[in-house]
């Protein structure tokens, strides 16, 4: 019976809009089975929590009040009246930053694997686009309950965005929507995080998936050299798919578990006019440059220690970008050591700054 | 150079294409911009009774939204600083036990006669005038010369 209306509906559907080649596509579409593999995953988990996150975020929404008198006051109402409501709240805590951090997985596994090369370059571009909606998603929700350490973060924040030569002040005035951290500080970031980060998240996303199922899964260099009967590939669907949905299954119990044992603090309400905190920190994915800016000396080279920093992020988050586009100029049998060593080394900075951070 | 119908065309239609992306986008980017708000012009506060504040201690004023540290030393004497740090906006305090002035930030470590003595602040605080009158602690903003 089930099986007769699946089968009605499909042939309705298929009549109108002609779904056969698309399942045909996904029938035929197969992933590469090597020692790699895993590493195919990380997008799809990141995909999974970004779900996680809108729909947690919708739930959330119904309550929220932004304000200055009632943000901090709904985000308590939220986390003590409403039923299930510190399980939302703390689910979309923890599934955002875990979020962040298989972005980050993802991003680095497709560098090491190089997976950015041609014909692959704009998915890269999207992929980066995305990484820093992320942390934008991150930095603009991290004000929303209008706590003490997110007003001194956000306050930093957009202050190190000021300090950008020539454009940093109206960017510092966009941002906060004034002179300081302000209630209109909190419409503004509000009104970034739940409307316009989304919008320009989901259609990135979609380009970047587009372009992922378009031209396939990428297949590492000691794999193309395998002669094509030693290639072992896996169905996406349903194998990969398979896979996949369990373990978002398992991050999913993860996210539960995270939750309902470690539940997200609300902390101590903003007030503009006390000194900022002892042990302020930013979220995690920003402590590596917090404790850069923290470390610079007050003066580089005639500029401001912070200018100097700013500057030093901009040009090396551009240059990793753009690494499709460059690393072909490197010559072929250097490219593949040096863009490693390169790789490491971003990482062993991210990893010690990172750690020097929380233990300072 | 020759211009052929097509081309006029084009450069006209392309122009009023263009005019019509500005006509679009200049108030959408004069709404962005938030129109500058009137702050009460605060010359001076009154910080209390001078027996009422305990040596070694300190209090954050409020200039109109500007917040203002206010200090009594041990000596007793008064020192009224801007207490935004000048490093990266955040509010400073007063550390009783240094003695000095300290913004949780990023470590950065005024004097208390607002030097900035280590850490990543570029500029000293400046500086508030406190006076005295019938017992009555009053900070003042600096006089603007010239």
């Amino acid at each position: 019976m089930l099986k007769k209306t699946m089968q009605k509906t499909y042939h309705w559907l298929d009549e109108r809009f002609k779904i056969t080649p698309l399942v045909e596509f996904m029938s035929h579409k197969q992933v590469p089975v090597h020692k790699h593999s895993l590493w195919y995953y990380m997008g799809g988990v990141a995909l999974f929590l970004f779900v996680i996150q809108v729909v947690s975020g919708i739930l959330l929404l119904l309550y929220y009040q932004p304000g200055i008198d009632s943000a901090f006051e709904s985000v308590q109402f939220i986390t003590t009246k409403v039923s299930f409501g510190w399980l939302f709240r703390s689910v979309h805590s923890w599934s955002a930053n875990l979020m962040v951090f298989f972005v980050f997985v993802h991003m680095f596994s497709t560098f090491f694997t190089r997976t950015y090369k041609k014909p692959r370059e704009l998915t890269w571009v999207t992929g980066s686009v995305l990484l820093l909606l992320s942390l934008f998603f991150g930095f603009s929700g991290y004000l929303l309950p209008w706590n003490e350490l997110a007003f001194f973060a956000t306050k930093v924040g957009t202050d190190i965005a000021g300090a950008i030569p020539f454009i940093g002040e109206p960017i510092k005035l966009l941002l906060r929507g004034g002179e300081g951290v302000t209630g209109a500080t909190l419409s503004r970031f509000y009104a970034f995080h739940v409307a316009l980060i989304p919008a320009a998240f989901t259609i990135l996303l979609f380009l970047h998936l587009l372009f992922v199922q378009r031209q396939g899964m990428h297949e590492p260099e000691f794999f193309q050299k395998l002669p094509e009967n030693k290639k072992r590939m896996m169905p996406f669907f349903p194998n990969f798919v398979l896979r996949d949905a369990l373990l978002w299954l398992l991050v999913l119990n993860v996210i539960l578990y995270l939750a309902v044992f470690f539940p997200w603090e609300i902390g101590v309400k903003a007030d503009a006019f006390a000194p900022a905190p002892q042990g302020i920190k930013p979220e995690w994915f920003f402590m590596f440059m917090f404790q850069a800016l923290k470390l610079l000396p007050a003066h580089i080279f005639l500029m401001e220690g912070e200018v100097f920093g700013i500057l030093f992020f901009a040009i090396a988050g551009t240059v990793w970008f753009t690494v499709p586009f460059w690393s072909v100029f490197i010559k072929e049998n250097l490219r593949l050591k040096l863009m490693k060593l390169f790789g490491i080394i971003v990482i062993a900075f991210i990893l010690i700054l990172t750690i020097w951070g929380y233990l300072d | 150079m020759a211009i052929n119908r097509r081309s006029f065309l084009n450069a006209i239609l392309g122009s009023g294409f263009v005019g019509w992306l500005g006509s679009i986008f200049y108030p959408v980017f004069s709404f962005l911009v938030p129109p500058k708000m009137p702050e009460a012009n605060v010359q001076s506060v009154n910080a209390g009774l001078i027996n009422d504040i305990p040596l070694n201690s300190s209090q954050i004023l409020k200039f109109g939204r500007t917040p203002v540290l206010l200090v009594r030393a041990q000596s007793g004497e008064f020192k009224a600083l801007a207490a935004t740090c000048t490093h990266l906006d955040c509010t400073v305090q007063y550390r009783e036990d240094r003695q000095d002035i300290w913004c949780a930030c990023h470590n950065g470590i005024y004097s208390l006669a607002g030097r900035n003595l280590a850490g990543p602040p570029p500029k000293p605080l400046s500086q508030y005038v406190v006076n005295i009158v019938d017992k009555e602690v009053v900070v003042s903003k600096p006089k603007q010369i010239g």
